[in-house]
């Protein structure tokens, strides 16, 4: 696997690329305001119970046991045959022990592994430190590179990683996925790891970037590109491998968050290459600046 | 080798010596969050009234009360917090069943005085070998001892009895597990003014007490109908003293006296003044993991490490051949130096945390493909070995340097903003960044010097 002799010319489809990004882009904000995510508890407020059975269970013998008892809005979502997490809207301890005592009055070898418990005021506070904590995290990260790079090259970073935050975002709406605290460390990972990946490419424009004049920035950009792609690719799959087991073997608690970091590792590989580059490619050749 | 080198070298011996001397044995030297031991995680929120608003001293006092029942309940190493200015936290660890520990928290704290109509008596301390001279007397002693036990077992269980059959007797017990055959409350801390801590005449910290007009009543009438008698305190079920009443008190003050030092005569007076004026509060949030999940996700996270590891490991020894022998030695420095770290920190290792661990595994020899990238270029450039090396470590620091800061900003960013687990996965995120900077920089260029200086001859894997 050798790509040194290679000579990929990366930018011949940026337009395309640029499009099927804005194509993925607008249907992930579609989806995300006519689906929505799936908020866990986390930011809803609510309670998660997480059982265990004695013996094998289905998700509609769980739903039956609880409906019987009264809970009429569950979620239960089952991750091995005994194994269930049951989702309730109401967040008051009676509805709470009302679902164990049913749960408990079915199954008397029943385990509680676990009990959450978020209230409203406390789901609304959390969501709103998310969304400053994200915006405050971005406004340094532009800060630095502008001061280390160029300002363009900062915004076509954060471009890079706000399609690459969307997208994560679309996919777990698509799937359907649970958004829950730990999701937004792995956005913000995600974060770290597409601007790694993309610092990476435009760190080695910067250096190519005396040859603006002679080579063009096409030509300039392809080079650059190509000169980091075994790095770009070596990474992505050295840190996919340690993901992947995250997500095969990690446990079920850990699923989502492993998940969040697989998608935005291969998007993040991709916008570096692309995102990054076809904008400030286009940039450019529109405006160009020595 | 030239001194630089020498002196990397060493830094790097220093280094590794240390965290190794840190992280072995490892044996319960990582504090685990509460996700990973199992536990709950309490989060209060203290709820005025008008006539009771929220206020510095009624959260103090607030705290002051939660402090003493998580004491009573019998966790080890709890965590009872303010959070901003009106809300607590409790972490109890290892407590398997959260419904106990919520009742614990959430009900008022009690405080009652009740006429004494039996004592049982007190179990003498067990005998200890090193007090007797041979076998036999400990032995005799030790039957004497289980004597006065059973006589002590025997006298409770004939209160309870005694209990059992008359509805307004109850029995309540002192911290020498005492027992105490009580009558109904006569009075209760609800008629509570105030409590104070005073020093009585022989310089013993006493606790006064003042009553309210319906309580100064109460009062009088209690001590008047049980002069010559043990008069019991008892706060929330568990007697804290028994006096004898001297005399019919009236004027709406009294004194507690006990054994008490200084501060726990303060503890008791602002516990007091907390059960007179309970600040009602509300479960704002509640997370309890069973022991049982907390192991499992053990299990499985370092499972996942651990295969994760092997594959990463793997990869670079195939596709850098020799010199991913340098960059598997650098990875495993970053492992355990980011143990040392999270020992050494004190940090609480969570859930997210493993998962920023076993993330740090990938991310960490990215360094040294950064690096290892150049050293290729600059050899394909006709520079030697030795040159190569030195030209590639050095145009690729920049970049390794630039790339990470970005991701500490954001690591910053989630620590300042973050509560609980996810503070937790910053902190080891920024470990691990530190920690595999330092592998990839020094530690592999380290082992390189060693790898060519030895033998100039080396060829690089193309």
């Amino acid at each position: 696997m050798s790509l040194r002799t290679k000579h990929i010319r990366f930018m011949e489809i940026r337009r395309v690329s640029l499009a099927l990004s804005a194509l993925l882009l607008l249907g992930s904000m579609a989806l995300l305001m006519t689906k929505g995510l799936n908020l866990g508890i986390d930011f809803t407020g609510g309670i998660i119970v997480q059982v265990e059975f004695s013996s094998p269970v289905t998700v509609k013998e769980v739903r039956e046991t609880l409906a019987e008892s009264g809970q009429q809005h569950v979620t239960i979502q089952a991750y091995s045959d005994r194994g269930v997490i049951v989702r309730l809207a109401a967040d008051d301890e009676a509805s709470q022990k009302a679902a164990i005592d049913a749960m408990k009055k079915k199954d008397s070898g029943v385990n509680v592994l676990r009990i959450e418990k978020v209230g409203p005021v406390v789901g609304k506070q959390l969501r709103e430190e998310a969304v400053v904590a994200v915006a405050v995290a971005l406004v340094g990260i532009l800060l630095y590179i502008t001061v280390r790079f160029r300002f363009r090259f900062a915004v076509v970073s954060v471009v890079a990683l706000l399609h690459d935050t969307i997208l994560t975002l679309g996919l777990f709406s698509l799937l359907g996925r649970e958004i829950s605290l730990t999701f937004i460390a792995a956005i913000l990972t995600v974060v770290g790891y597409s601007l790694n990946d993309t610092i990476v490419v435009l760190d080695r424009v910067r250096e190519n970037w005396k040859e603006l004049r002679s080579k063009g920035i096409v030509h300039l950009l392809d080079l650059s590109i190509n000169q980091t792609l075994s790095r770009t690719i070596n990474t992505s799959l050295t840190t996919l491998l340690p993901v992947t087991a995250l997500f095969l073997w990690g446990g079920p608690v850990i699923g989502d968050f492993s998940l969040a970091l697989l998608a935005g590792i291969l998007v993040g590989t991709y916008s570096s290459i692309y995102i990054a580059g076809a904008l400030l490619c286009e940039w450019n050749l529109r405006k160009p600046e020595i | 080798m030239l001194k630089r080198d020498r002196w990397r070298l060493l830094l790097v011996v220093l280094v590794v010596a240390a965290a190794l001397a840190s992280v072995f044995p490892i044996q319960g030297k990582i504090r685990l969050g509460l996700d990973l031991k199992g536990g709950a995680h309490i989060l209060l929120q203290a709820k005025g009234t008008p006539e009771n608003p929220v206020t510095e001293d009624s959260v103090e006092r607030l705290l002051a009360v939660l402090r003493n029942r998580v004491d009573q309940y019998g966790v080890s190493e709890p965590v009872i917090q303010r959070e901003g200015r009106d809300r607590i936290i409790v972490d109890l660890p290892g407590v398997e069943d959260p419904e106990a520990a919520l009742e614990l928290i959430g009900k008022t704290a009690l405080l009652e005085f009740r006429a004494v109509e039996g004592i049982s008596p007190r179990v003498p301390a067990s005998p200890e070998r090193k007090n007797y001279e041979d076998d036999a007397s400990f032995a005799a002693a030790e039957e004497r001892w289980k004597a006065a036990a059973e006589q002590v077992a025997a006298a409770q269980q004939e209160m309870a009895a005694r209990a059992e059959e008359d509805d307004a007797l109850v029995i309540m017990k002192d911290e020498k597990n005492v027992a105490y055959l009580l009558g109904p409350p006569l009075v209760t801390g609800k008629d509570l003014l105030d409590a104070k801590t005073a020093f009585d005449n022989l310089g013993r910290p006493v606790v006064t007490i003042k009553f309210n007009a319906e309580g100064t009543k109460l009062f009088d009438k209690a001590t008047a109908d049980n002069v010559g008698r043990q008069l019991a305190i008892a706060l929330d079920g568990v007697v804290v003293s028994a006096p004898v009443v001297q005399e019919r008190i009236s004027g709406g003050d009294a004194q507690i006296s006990g054994s008490f030092s200084p501060a726990e005569a303060q503890r008791l007076a602002i516990m007091l003044r907390a059960g007179a004026l309970p600040v009602p509060v509300e479960i704002l949030e509640n997370r309890s993991v069973g022991p049982t999940l907390g192991s499992d996700s053990i299990e499985s996270g370092l499972r996942a490490g651990l295969i994760g590891a092997a594959l990463v490991v793997l990869f670079m020894l195939l596709y850098y051949r020799f010199l991913g022998i340098a960059a598997d030695v650098a990875l495993g420095v970053a492992v355990l130096l980011v143990f040392a770290a999270l020992i050494s920190l004190k940090a609480t290792l969570t859930l997210p945390g493993i998962a920023g661990i076993v993330l740090t595994i990938g991310m960490a020899v990215d360094g040294n493909i950064l690096i290892y990238e150049r050293i290729k270029e600059e050899q394909r450039a006709g520079k030697t070995p030795l040159a190569a090396v030195d030209a590639g470590f050095r145009k690729a620091i920049t970049t390794i340097m630039d790339a990470n800061i970005t991701t500490l900003i954001a690591a910053a960013v989630l620590y300042y903003f973050g509560s609980g687990p996810i503070r937790g996965f910053a902190v080891t995120l920024s470990i691990g960044i530190m920690a595999s900077l330092f592998s990839a920089i020094v530690v592999t260029r380290a082992l390189l010097q060693i790898f060519f200086g030895r033998s100039r001859s080396v060829r690089l894997q193309q």
